[in-house]
């Protein structure tokens, strides 16, 4: 067990916990930020998946001592019923999910994305998305989500 | 007002305050044994009760899926939550809306002609009366039984609107909303060593080696053949459970052949076997024969999240939340494992990610539950490991389907057999067998009757009948009685592989007659919302009769109405083949007559047509000696995002004075065939075995 301190959604949170402790279990059980799921602990579902330093990366096979010090993005940090980030607002726009399990890994890689390329094509988003699975068959609905934020984001950056 | 014949879940549960209550001024309480799966029900149910009530959805306190709190409705499945449960719900709050109409009416010296509700207050000639559901409430004894005998309205304010989903939003925000992520004070996490197979017994257990290889304070369960694991740290439990079956051997194994993952392994077993339909005639020696066999691989329901159970034992109770389908059968599988009366024993339904049917949310419950009676007190969260998940969850039985027809002068089948080799497809653990802790431990209960019925609607036979005008038609089922893997219900169950086998049939016999697919089957459907689908779905997709086969992109169209019985879908794939297919382009036609809630409707077509396409292009269970072997998502793909075809779905003829009809699974089957059919026009060969991967489009290529 040792102290280790890491920027989570803004803030500096300090947890013990064994180094290798994948961060996804300090993130829901030390933290209690369950926004974030385990889907298969073998970095292949993307249900884990958080932003560190802005890049998606998937949080159940990652240590935490690997962390300590990066500016890591849960779901929760994306936004808040009462100021929702527009992804999220185009995700409920779009009824955008059936069971919604993969939707806050899927919604931090779709952050990662238009943070970096405003206006994505269609095959971009898919492309960017294809590390997260979903089993339901939400996906047009959830590219569509996708286009529509990136839409309300450039009509935002204009006014 | 003469009573009308009661449902049967109505008879089940037959008294007026199982389904509602009015428990403070202002809000109404409404109760459905049906749960959330992520078919957004929840979301329908509010809107069923806010028009059937006269009030706002805001008022509603709904209430689900509980053994202390809501009606018993079995299981959430079969597409029957809207077409058989919201029927219920609904007769119930129309006959709860008319008899405080009565009330009212008696109460005040009205006309009861001239009194309506709005938002629960009670109106006379448009204006209010000072009464309302609240003030009314203490007088009115909704302990009576229903008698079905109030009109149900067919006037809609909030039924046919795109209503959000209930749930959503908290799935959006990253909350608490599943089972996974509740927290129970003094819970423990626990994780379960799985008997390798249904026989396997524990030769030997080195409990101190699984300590030391714990990096922290672990407790361990073992009784019978049941191992399991726990914690106060989850980190150190999985790690633990890890490196556990390192330190267990196992006795009685019984190696599996690899052959066993293919479904013709299914035609060397001893079988049930039924008829239903038409007796066998001799065909007229002139008549020309159909004949081909079709086969699916067992399919995973592969949900994106592990089973998940917690449960509790304190004071004689135990108390259990699970994402299984059926709490109240769940109750009575656990009644028996654990020697409980039921009456001790609740069951609560938390959300869990999408099943698709009977995967292994009770067996997860079942697990916790064990757990707890043996530490009395402290709550117990079992959350399945991935490669336990797709190792151990029942999985959906391959199955073989061999279509036999012999033709009259025009080329049309005068005589249809479907003969259909499958295991058991329902295996739910209601009767207090097939859950895996119960198994494991001593005096495990008998395996479940090798019985299934044939229908309809069927399991193994569901959808075997095709639904076109053909003058005799039969079934001949052959039940596997012993399968290689335990295995149970998944979305369509039959249907999909027996509706890829008939539609198949179909595009072979159309081009057998000289005759295009879409007209073919017009000219064998006298079900007039069936050629209206179809119809429907030509014209969307633009078809052309005539397009030259063997070009590598190809066209196909598959068409069923959902178990005979419940919503009618037509869907056109588009595919485009070189070495493997690439789905591009899927239109789908359908007809669930009353429609709640049309998004969310179009929302489950579309969830089965994405899903029917990885089924049909990507998805077979692998075995080797020890089982299950395809344990992650590698060696079990799904369709990702890339591979998604653009899709359009539209629905027809939503008529409020027909009944709903159940939507959920409906395209399953005819997107498998479909794809079957695109693929076939695109290569100008057929493939008749699930799925159509690339290694079987290069055998059908280099067979050329």
């Amino acid at each position: 067990m040792e102290e280790i301190a890491l920027m989570v959604n803004g803030g500096m949170v300090r947890v013990n916990a064994d180094p290798d402790t994948p961060l996804l279990d300090v993130l829901r059980n030390h933290l209690g930020l369950v926004g974030s799921k385990f889907g298969c602990g073998l970095e292949q579902c993307g249900s884990c998946m958080v932003l560190v330093d802005g890049s998606p990366e998937k949080s159940c096979g990652k240590a935490v001592s690997t962390v300590a010090g990066k500016d890591i993005l849960t779901i929760e940090g994306l936004g808040t019923p009462e100021q929702p980030h527009p992804l999220q607002t185009a995700f409920l726009d779009e009824q955008a999910g059936q069971c919604g399990y993969c939707l806050p890994g899927i919604l931090v890689s779709a952050k990662a994305l238009l943070d970096r390329n405003k206006t994505p094509s269609r095959a971009e988003i898919a492309a960017a998305l294809d590390d997260n699975i979903c089993r339901c068959g939400s996906h047009l609905r959830i590219l569509r989500a996708v286009e529509r934020a990136a839409a309300a984001m450039r009509a935002g950056a204009e006014r | 007002m003469s009573a009308a014949k009661l449902p049967a879940l109505l008879e089940q549960n037959p008294r007026l305050d199982q389904w509602v209550g009015f428990p403070a001024p202002g809000r109404v309480r409404v109760s459905t044994g049906r749960v959330e799966i992520g078919q957004g029900v929840l979301t329908a149910m509010l809107q069923i009760a806010a028009d059937e009530l006269d009030v706002s959805p805001e008022r509603i306190d709904l209430e689900t899926g509980d053994t202390e709190l809501t009606p018993n409705e079995g299981y959430t499945a079969g597409s029957q939550s809207i077409q058989f449960g919201g029927v219920a719900l609904r007769l119930a709050l129309a006959e709860v809306r008319s008899l405080f109409l009565d009330h009212a009416a008696a109460e005040s010296g009205r006309k009861r002609a001239e009194l309506a509700v709005r938002d629960g207050a009670i109106l006379s000639g448009g204006r209010p009366t000072g009464q309302d559901y609240w003030s009314l409430a203490p007088a009115i004894d909704l302990s009576r039984h229903a008698t079905a005998g109030a009109p149900v309205k067919t006037d809609f304010a909030v039924v046919g609107r795109n209503a959000r989903r209930v749930d959503l939003a908290a799935k959006v925000f990253g909350q608490a909303a599943f089972i996974h992520d509740m927290q129970v004070d003094g819970m423990v996490h626990a994780r379960v060593v799985r008997q390798p197979q249904r026989s396997a017994t524990i030769a030997t257990v080195d409990e101190a080696a699984i300590r030391r290889a714990a990096k922290g304070e672990i407790d361990i369960v073992r009784d019978g053949n049941f191992l399991a694991i726990l914690g106060a740290d989850e980190t150190v439990v999985e790690a633990a459970a890890a490196v556990a079956p390192g330190h267990v051997t196992w006795d009685g194994l019984e190696p599996l052949s690899p052959f066993q993952e293919e479904a013709r392994w299914l035609l060397q077993r001893p079988t049930i076997d039924q008829s239903l339909g038409a007796p066998p005639t001799a065909p007229a020696p002139s008549a020309q024969r159909y004949e081909a066999t079709y086969t699916r691989m067992h399919i995973a329901h592969a949900s994106i999240g592990p089973s998940c159970g917690l449960a509790v034992y304190r004071d004689g109770k135990l108390q259990v939340w699970t994402h299984s389908q059926g709490v109240f059968p769940l109750r009575a599988a656990l009644a028996r494992t654990l020697e409980l009366d039921a009456a001790s024993i609740v069951v609560k339904h938390a959300q869990g990610p999408g099943c698709y049917g009977h995967n292994g949310a009770d067996d997860a419950a079942a697990d916790a539950a064990v757990i707890a009676m043996r530490r009395p007190g402290v709550p117990v969260r079992v959350r399945w490991r991935r490669d336990e998940e797709f190792g151990f969850e029942p999985v959906s039985p391959a199955m073989v389907v061999m279509v036999q027809a012999s033709l009259d002068a025009t080329g049309r089948p005068g005589d249809w057999t479907t003969e259909i080799w499958s295991g058991k497809h329902g295996n739910r653990p209601g009767g207090g067998g097939n859950l895996l802790a119960a198994e494991a431990l001593p005096n495990p209960p008998p395996a479940p009757p090798a019985v299934e019925a044939v229908g309809p609607p069927g399991a193994g036979t569901r959808n075997g009948e095709p639904l076109y005008a053909f003058p005799a038609k039969r079934i001949v089922h052959h039940l596997v009685t012993e399968t290689p893997v335990r295995t149970s219900s998944l979305r369509g169950l039959g249907a999909t592989a027996n509706v890829f086998a008939i539609e198949s049939a179909i595009d072979e016999l159309a081009e057998r007659a000289s005759a295009d697919p879409v007209e073919y089957r017009l000219s064998i459907l006298t079900d007039k919302r069936a050629r209206a689908v179809i119809e429907k779905v030509a014209r969307m997709a633009g078809w052309q009769p005539g397009l030259a086969s063997g070009t590598g992109r190809g066209r196909g169209i598959g068409f069923a109405r959902y178990k005979n019985m419940a919503a009618y879908a037509a869907i056109v794939a588009e595919v485009e083949v070189d070495e493997s297919v690439r789905l591009t382009r899927v239109w789908c036609a359908a007809d669930g007559g009353l429609i709640i809630n049309p998004d969310g409707a179009i929302n489950q077509l579309e969830g089965g047509i994405i899903q029917g396409a990885s089924w049909a292009l990507k998805e077979g269970v692998r075995l080797d000696s020890a089982g299950i072997s395809s344990r992650d998502w590698e060696t079990y793909p799904v369709l990702r995002f890339r591979e998604v075809p653009e899709v359009t779905v539209e629905l027809i003829n939503q008529a409020p004075e027909l009944p709903p009809l159940g939507v959920g699974e409906a395209t399953g089957g005819p997107t498998v065939a479909a794809i079957g059919n695109a693929v076939a026009h695109a290569l100008g060969a057929r493939l008749r075995d699930l799925p159509l991967t690339r290694e079987r489009v290069m055998a059908a290529l280099l067979q050329g």
